[in-house]
């Protein structure tokens, strides 16, 4: 396997709703700032990948206009997924991997403010038996959520208490998007929303992009003078109907992070992609973190959660904790899905651990 | 680790239909997956990883199908990606599939494409109204028709070539089963006598709206290896690539893309090809609309500048030309919009591992499969043979 | 392998299946134009065709997006330009899609107005179809003041001006 690190990232200051920019205007500055911290153009970039989602957009074949952004002339190798950046990126890794490019830029972007995502998200369900009844995205996070408390994995207390530790920890970033927090027993006396969450228990809505530039092994050393190297990666998929999965645990993420080596050393910071609260204790439960690990410095999604980059966001901002030298070693997650279907593990490392082979895949 | 080689060594595809009313979403993609499992002699618990490609949700009306299908493609614990590139989505699909295999990460891939469009409303889902855009004309045959008349004023093609190569593609699909289309009585007269649609792309000149997926398994050199030594003829990855323009800016070729040139450029770099024409014996090429074979021959260099049309009219493409074209019925005779890419590789593939039943091209051992997408701007393409390389 | 064959219960096996359902769907999306675009669309408003210049590369983007799709940089200096240029290349249509009003056949073409690199997708009315051609002079026609508005139905289509059709030469790069 070859090294690869994340050598740049840059995100927008994440907004309820982004009324004076269209996509590709609120998702430029965050490509150029990513070039520009590398010093590459794009005729010196091997690949470009990115994620976003149709639905979320209003707009079939959504993700070519923001190709507008990039400067695709004269032409690119290119690929796009419908998901989360965090698979984009994932996609961009593997190009690395099998030789064909040394340096990737990725970036996702996504403008809940539009439409109405809890409906919007809806139509991810199974078409013929659930979809017809639109169960919205934060009645089925609240289904899970009751199904932890009442199995003893967490409790409204605890969940109160992660809310306002991300929103706290979010005022030291200045592209969050719900920064500080009233204590955790003010926040538990708000009434319910959805039961048994309550609103600081969901993720805000809002609009926002990411990019990051990633770079193999001498090339990534030329570029940054702290990469982040990416360790290993690994994701994993779950059932998709609910009644059919466990929803207190996460087995396809405690899975993708053995797979990824999460547990082969001491995790000093893990960004987490839980937008809702109980999902961060289901999430460590299956990583195994203990409480040595700083949960979500950035905040987390629970500070800001731009559909299709929030996941990404993860990426980058644990590579940026590893790049700014205050950890060594982290984890970076990020889900799809209804209920943590789908999750993407990452392991990345500063160059105080060289040596470890890169890990990934079923072999 | 560098790059592995890949083969294909097994692949399936579903009847193409306009409404395949017998099968749900996850029954259609499950009909394709299935055959190809059974071609390479695998069980779901030989899959390490599924990569599954589709053209915009709104055909469906399912948002990220891929969280739905999961169970349906035996994915559960395993590793899921999908891929949207426009049209071209078919061909990257199988391109990533082939990375994971080529980075070492993964020995066996399934791979599957598909779109059932009789679920929503495909005319819709292409032409979904653009914000701040008044829509002007109905389906993609609008957006392409200018384009074509550009390419006849600059070739000076008679008006014919392209009746042409909706005839050959529609008889050729008489030999394959799987193809939508099966027009028994199609003439020369009947093509060019068919209502004009978007002068000048007439309807018999026009791709259907159909149900279809496409799969295959790709595997490692181990994997190629224990195929070809039970008999089972892999065909094996030559060279792959991928490229993407904007859709327009000042001075954009839309008839000629740059893209398609330094696309096919990088495919035949990889795959050892100078001259195409002499050395492919068959290729799958993504042709929608018929005019878009001879723009398409000159793009990937199979003619000459202008000189596209020339090989149609003398018969080149035909299946007893010297460099048969869309054996299968092509793109004109099937067009579930998702799968045509993944099924243009496979039908390179199934030709050059001699699969390829009554619309086999005899001795084929070098293909070349095609897929486009978007305004002209999304292409990727791969060169297989039947020896390893 | 080989699928097993469904075995139904023996209460369910007389049954008709069911073969299909209809779930109808609705999204309601509130689309923001951006800022090139409310620019652009302020200036139909006004019938005036702006018209982006690239700062690298000098060339006018129309209709402008926010971006030079060649540098993805950032356009914002305005460029006016001329309401009449010359029809590129065209297609007619002969198809209605639904909630179109328009007779058929009628022409869509690509108009290039003068001074700008990119055209403009457009109809074009007051000739015959069969004469329609490339390099063809046209010109916008307006809706009248009053039912101006801030997007692209205010051009209702373009026409012929009678000048000479532009020789091929000088619009060959954009067709």
């Amino acid at each position: 396997m070859r090294d690869v690190a994340v050598v740049a990232f840059a995100q927008s200051h994440h907004v309820r709703r982004e009324q004076r920019r269209n996509e590709v205007e609120m998702l430029m500055p965050v490509l150029h700032q990513v070039k520009t911290d590398v010093g590459l153009d794009q005729s010196q970039i091997d690949f470009t990948c990115s994620g976003s989602t149709d639905y979320l957009a209003g707009a079939a074949f959504s993700f070519v206009m923001t190709l507008d952004g990039v400067g695709a002339s004269p032409p690119i190798s290119e690929s796009h997924v419908e998901m989360d950046g965090a698979w984009a990126l994932y996609e961009a890794w593997v190009k690395i991997q099998s030789g064909a490019a040394d340096t990737a830029l990725v970036y996702s972007y996504g403008k809940a403010s539009p439409g109405s995502l809890r409906d919007v998200l809806s139509r991810q369900l199974d078409p013929y038996y659930v979809a017809p009844l639109w169960p919205d995205s934060v009645a089925l996070a609240a289904l899970q959520a009751r199904a932890c408390i009442e199995a003893g994995v967490t409790s409204v207390a605890e969940m109160a208490g992660i809310a306002a530790r991300s929103r706290r920890s979010a005022a030291d970033n200045p592209f969050a998007q719900l920064r500080g927090s009233d204590d955790p027993d003010v926040l538990l006396k708000e009434p319910e929303f959805a039961s048994p969450l309550r609103r600081h228990d969901c993720p805000p809505i809002g609009d926002g992009a990411a990019a990051l530039i990633l770079a193999a092994e001498d090339r990534a050393r030329e570029l940054a003078d702290r990469p982040a190297w990416i360790r290993g990666i690994d994701h994993r998929i779950e059932a998709h109907a609910l009644g059919v999965r466990d929803l207190t645990s996460s087995p396809s993420t405690r899975l993708a992070g053995e797979r990824a080596g999460v547990g082969d050393d001491a995790i000093d910071v893990a960004e987490l992609h839980a937008p809702f609260s109980h999902q961060e204790v289901l999430l460590r439960d299956a990583l195994g973190l203990g409480d040595g690990v700083a949960l979500n410095p950035s905040g987390g999604p629970l500070a800001a959660n731009p559909i299709m980059a929030a996941g990404l966001i993860r990426i980058g901002e644990a590579a940026d904790r590893i790049r700014g030298g205050e950890a060594q070693r982290a984890v970076a997650h990020a889900t799809s899905g209804p209920c943590l279907q789908q999750n993407l593990v990452c392991v990345l490392e500063g160059p105080e651990r060289p040596g470890r082979r890169p890990r990934a895949g079923s072999r | 680790m560098g790059k592995g080689r890949v083969a294909v060594v097994g692949i399936g595809q579903t009847k193409h239909q306009a409404t395949r009313g017998d099968v749900s979403i996850a029954g259609l993609v499950r009909e394709a997956a299935h055959e190809a499992l059974a071609d390479a002699e695998m069980d779901w618990s030989d899959v390490e990883a599924v990569v599954i490609g589709k053209a915009p949700d709104f055909f469906e009306g399912v948002m990220m199908p891929e969280l739905y299908l999961a169970d349906a493609l035996g994915c559960v614990g395993k590793p899921m990606l999908r891929v949207h590139t426009a049209g071209s989505v078919g061909g990257s699909t199988t391109l990533v599939a082939a990375s994971l295999v080529q980075a070492g990460i993964h020995g066996r891939v399934l791979t599957v494409a598909f779109e059932k469009q009789s679920e929503s409303e495909a005319m819709w889902a292409l032409t979904l109204p653009i914000p701040f855009q008044p829509p002007l004309v109905a389906g993609a045959g609008g957006y392409f028709a200018p384009h074509i008349r550009a390419y006849m004023r600059r070739s000076g093609a008679p008006d014919h070539i392209g009746v042409l190569v909706a005839l050959k593609d529609r008889l050729n699909a008489l030999k394959n089963p799987k193809a939508h289309l099966h027009e028994h009585d199609i003439t020369f007269d009947s093509v060019r006598e068919s209502m004009m649609l978007w002068d000048p792309i007439r309807y018999s000149e026009t791709c259907p709206s159909s149900d279809g997926a496409c799969a295959m398994v790709l595997a490692d050199e181990a994997g190629g290896d224990a195929c070809a030594d039970a008999g089972r003829r892999p065909a094996w990855m030559l060279g792959g690539a991928m490229r993407s323009e904007p859709t327009t800016f000042p001075g954009r070729d839309q008839v000629d893309p740059v893209g398609g040139r330094e696309c096919a450029a990088d495919v035949y770099a990889q795959a050892g090809i100078t001259d195409p024409r002499a050395q492919f014996d068959v290729a799958e090429v993504y042709v929608p609309f018929s005019w878009y074979e001879p723009m398409w021959l000159e793009n990937l260099g199979f003619a000459d500048k202008g000189k596209g049309w020339t090989l149609v009219e003398d018969g080149a493409t035909q299946m007893d030309g010297d460099i048969p074209w869309n054996p299968s019925g092509g793109v004109l005779s099937s067009n579930p919009i998702g799968a045509s890419g993944m099924i243009r590789f496979a039908e390179a593939a199934m030709q050059v591992r001699g699969q390829a039943g009554e619309h086999q091209i005899d001795g084929a051992r070098r293909a070349l499969g095609h897929a486009y997408g978007g305004g002209s701007q999304f292409f990727s393409m791969w060169a297989v043979g039947a020896e390893k390389p | 392998m080989s699928a097993r064959p469904l075995v139904l219960p023996e209460p369910l096996r007389d049954l008709e299946p069911v073969r299909s359902i209809r779930a109808p769907a609705r999204l309601e999306y509130t689309f923001t134009a951006g800022a090139a675009t409310s620019r652009f669309l302020r200036g139909i408003a006004s019938k005036r065709i702006l018209g982006e210049r690239c700062p690298v590369c000098g060339k006018v983007m129309l209709p402008p997006r926010g971006s030079c799709p060649t540098d993805g940089v950032a356009t914002s200096e305005q460029v006016e330009l001329a309401d009449r240029g010359i029809v590129t290349t065209y297609c007619v249509v002969n198809v209605k899609f639904s909630g179109s009003a328009m007779e058929l056949p009628y022409v869509c073409a690509s108009v290039l107005p003068d001074g700008a690199d990119m055209g403009l997708f457009g109809l074009v009315q007051e000739i015959p179809f069969d004469q329609i051609r490339m390099g063809m002079r046209v010109e916008a026609v307006w809706v009248d003041d009053d039912e101006l508005q801030p997007n692209l139905a205010s051009i209702k289509w373009w026409r012929p001006t009678g000048e000479p059709d532009a020789p091929y030469e000088s619009y060959r790069e954009h067709v």
